[in-house]
């Protein structure tokens, strides 16, 4: 497991670096919140996206992907992350183009991923059912009846759930709330009959809905994977999720910390450079060590992923930790280094911070990862 | 076969037949275990680590990659990395530790002249040589380049006159490489020369500084009236500053392993150590607020290891990674002991008697002993200093 970026991904990395810097900037995202778009995220600039094999980037060749892997992926939202660009990327390029690719059958496949490649279709995935993160205690229901699935239930902070076409829900078709068995993933067409999306309004101003499900009515042929052990599947899935979005969450740190670096540079106050002090320069160094150990950390997960490593589960959970740990710091830090500015809204600064305290929660925050690791580790 | 292949064999079967069973893992635990720093002082306790030593210097492969003319094993860097495979494999003992390996070969052969290296570095390899590390003085800790300990010329050889302190077991050396004012009227930075000196010279004497941990492995040295050879001298005169900054890259980068647990002298594991004094549920650490600031710590354990493997992928970098991994390294053993401290309870602070076991009152000595790690080879204050001028670039007032 090499620690360091192939060509391959390097030349992914820039190509990214320049897409975001280019096309979407920081004011890109800045005028689709101030707009009255609901889906928070431009068809356009989407569009682009596709056209450089974004989405496909986790789908086989044989349906028109690319087959680049996880690292390939995490390398474009990171750099993607560092203008705070908002697109379908994540919950469609990762998490639906991984599901379907991994566990869909070969009608699934055949039907759905072409059309993510192309950038036509979008998907969500629906877990969550309380404030904290936690797919065991799904208390939704799929009940059988002859060969139709009937869901009822209610799934919450689904991102890109404002939006998407296509929706991946884990529900119950047996045992308990507490209880990882009895748990089965769906597909359902996000406009079927009984299914209500509210848009919900969350600080970081991206797509995200609660979305509840009233007799339902799905085919028995919309399983994903194996009926029963979806709880499993969603553990997998879930894992390669907080991969990417731990890549993404490095972004938005690297881009807060070279921000405030460059403020220390150029702010003046006493008649010297604010970056001068000593009491700003040891905390911005502390921060610098903080980056490495994510980097490493998100580089390292993303290689878990790619080799298959039976590490996956620690190695992501331990991403998702320090890169959640590291934006805390940073998104602080870089505000009140900013001083006054830093916590206007004319400032980009602080759009970092709702950022990434949204982050930090998708998929499970600092303390559900860190007791994660220790559970995993046999403490 | 391969010449690689070919070499493997031969390394395998050479190891095989000259590697003392006790130097090797599954060791018989009744045999004394030396901590081998070679040198004209050195004893043992066990024949074996002597002879392990002699036949490891003899190849030359206590410093592998260095040339044969110099005394090294003249290995290519593939070859080192089969050598330290089939050392692994039979869990075969470091044969030597020493600051001469560490520290002052690798300048050596960056500054020194031919005979010099023709004179050292062999001694180096074959541990006949203890070397020590004059840097530091009474007035001089953070602000090195302040130093004071003069070296005058008279002629044939410089006169040294001063002192040094924290000198890591000056007692048990026998030359010391130091740093000495030559250019006094100079910048500081530009006044300074790197000297070699014998320490049983007339005029060189020590003397053991006890730690808050109750040992002492480090000295005050002092010189008076000490007559060196100007062969001596290492690189130009006034020039030692820049030889200086490069030794002490290296001593950076030895000193961040303590922030592995894995890392040399630790054997303490946090996890075992909190289910020994706090119990277990259910083969998790019985106490939950303990485990939750445990877990933190290993979760920055595992980031810190894979940041040293990454920067090893990345084929190392200049004297800023140095730095971070001296800070971090440092700060993180401080803390992982602090943490095994306080889940040990009372038995984490006991001192001495027969109240308590070895392993916890070990613990609190190991403990204090980590509070110089912070302050030796450069404080942590000195290292952020260094990341926030040559990495990022910030300005100076």
């Amino acid at each position: 497991m090499k620690l360091t970026l192939n060509e391959e991904e390097q030349f992914l990395k820039d190509t990214a670096k320049n897409f975001a810097q280019e096309r979407c900037p920081v004011t890109h995202f800045r005028s689709l919140r101030d707009s009255n778009d609901p889906q928070l995220w431009d068809k356009a600039i989407w569009n682009e996206m596709s056209k450089l094999g974004w989405p496909g980037i986790l789908i086989p060749e044989e349906y028109g992907g690319s087959n680049f892997g996880i690292s390939g992926i995490s390398v474009i939202l990171q750099e993607c992350a560092k203008t705070l660009t908002p697109s379908p990327l994540f919950a469609t390029g990762v998490i639906g183009a991984y599901s379907i690719a991994n566990f869909g059958n070969e009608n699934q496949k055949e039907e759905y991923l072409p059309k993510i490649v192309s950038g036509e279709m979008t998907t969500a995935f629906a877990i969550d059912e309380s404030s904290h993160h936690n797919p065991a205690d799904t208390e939704m229901t799929a009940e059988f009846k002859k060969d139709k699935v009937i869901l009822n239930g209610k799934k919450i902070f689904v991102v890109d759930g404002a939006s998407a076409d296509l929706l991946i829900v884990l529900a119950r078709t047996s045992g308990n709330k507490g209880e990882t068995s009895g748990l089965t993933l769906f597909f359902v067409n996000s406009n079927s009959s009984g299914v209500e999306k509210i848009k919900l309004d969350m600080a970081d101003s991206r797509n995200y809905a609660n979305i509840v499900f009233s007799d339902v009515e799905i085919n028995k042929e919309d399983i994903l994977g194996d009926i029963e052990t979806g709880g499993e599947t969603a553990e997998n899935i879930l894992d390669i999720a907080r991969i990417a979005l731990s890549a993404e969450m490095l972004g938005n740190s690297e881009a807060a910390f070279e921000t405030t670096l460059d403020y220390l540079k150029q702010r003046k106050q006493f008649g010297v450079l604010i970056g001068s002090f000593q009491a700003l320069q040891h905390r911005a160094a502390q921060m610098f060590c903080e980056l490495e150990l994510t980097k490493s950390s998100v580089m390292a997960a993303m290689r878990a992923a790619d080799e298959n490593s039976n590490e996956l589960q620690r190695l992501s959970s331990l991403a998702k930790t320090v890169a959640g740990e590291t934006l805390h710091l940073v998104s602080n830090e870089a505000v009140q280094m900013h001083g006054g500015i830093g916590v206007t809204d004319e400032y980009d600064i602080g759009f970092f911070l709702k950022r990434g305290r949204v982050a930090e929660q998708i998929y499970g925050g600092i303390k559900f990862h860190t007791e994660r690791y220790a559970n995993l580790s046999g403490f | 076969m391969s010449n690689l292949d070919k070499f493997r064999e031969e390394t395998k079967s050479w190891l095989d037949k000259n590697c003392p069973p006790s130097m090797r893992s599954g060791a018989d635990p009744t045999i004394p275990v030396d901590e081998v720093w070679g040198g004209r002082k050195a004893s043992y306790k066990n024949p074996e680590s002597k002879l392990w030593l002699e036949r490891m210097g003899a190849k030359g492969w206590t410093m592998p990659t260095v040339s044969k003319e110099y005394g090294g094993g003249g290995l290519s860097k593939d070859e080192v990395k089969i050598l330290n495979e089939e050392m692994f494999f039979i869990g075969a003992k470091q044969p030597l530790l020493s600051f001469g390996i560490w520290m002052l070969a690798p300048v050596l052969l960056e500054y020194g002249t031919e005979a010099q290296k023709k004179e050292h570095i062999p001694k180096i390899i074959k541990g006949e040589i203890r070397w020590c590390q004059g840097y530091s003085e009474p007035g001089s800790g953070s602000d090195l380049a302040s130093l004071a300990t003069k070296a005058e010329d008279v002629g044939e050889s410089f006169m040294v006159n001063g002192q040094k302190v924290w000198t890591s077991y000056a007692d048990k050396a026998d030359w010391i490489f130091a740093l000495v004012r030559t250019g006094p009227k100079e910048p500081k930075h530009d006044g300074i020369s790197f000297l070699l000196i014998d320490m049983e010279t007339k005029g060189v004497s020590t003397k053991p500084i006890t730690l808050i941990s109750g040992k002492s492995p480090f000295c005050e040295t002092f010189f008076d009236n000490v007559e060196v050879p100007k062969d001596n001298l290492i690189g130009e005169l006034n020039a030692g500053w820049t030889i200086a900054k490069k030794l002490l890259q290296h001593e950076r980068a030895f000193i961040s392993n303590f922030g592995l647990a894995a890392g040399m002298g630790s054997k303490r594991d946090i996890v075992s150590i909190a289910k020994k004094h706090l119990g277990e549920d259910a083969g998790r650490i019985g106490n939950n607020f303990f485990r939750s600031e445990i877990a933190s710590h290993k979760i920055k354990e595992h980031a810190f290891g894979l940041t040293l493997k990454r920067a090893g992928d990345e084929g190392g970098k200049a004297s800023a990674t140095a730095s971070m991994f001296k800070l971090y390294g440092t700060e993180h053993n401080k803390k992982r002991h602090e943490l095994m401290v306080a889940a040990s309870g009372v038995d984490g602070i006991a001192w001495d008697g027969d109240e308590f076991d070895k392993e916890d009152k070990n613990l609190t000595r190991a403990w204090l002993r980590t509070k110089g790690n912070s302050l030796e080879g450069g404080s942590s204050e000195v290292q952020l200093n260094v990341i926030s001028k040559r990495v990022l670039g910030l300005p100076t007032q």
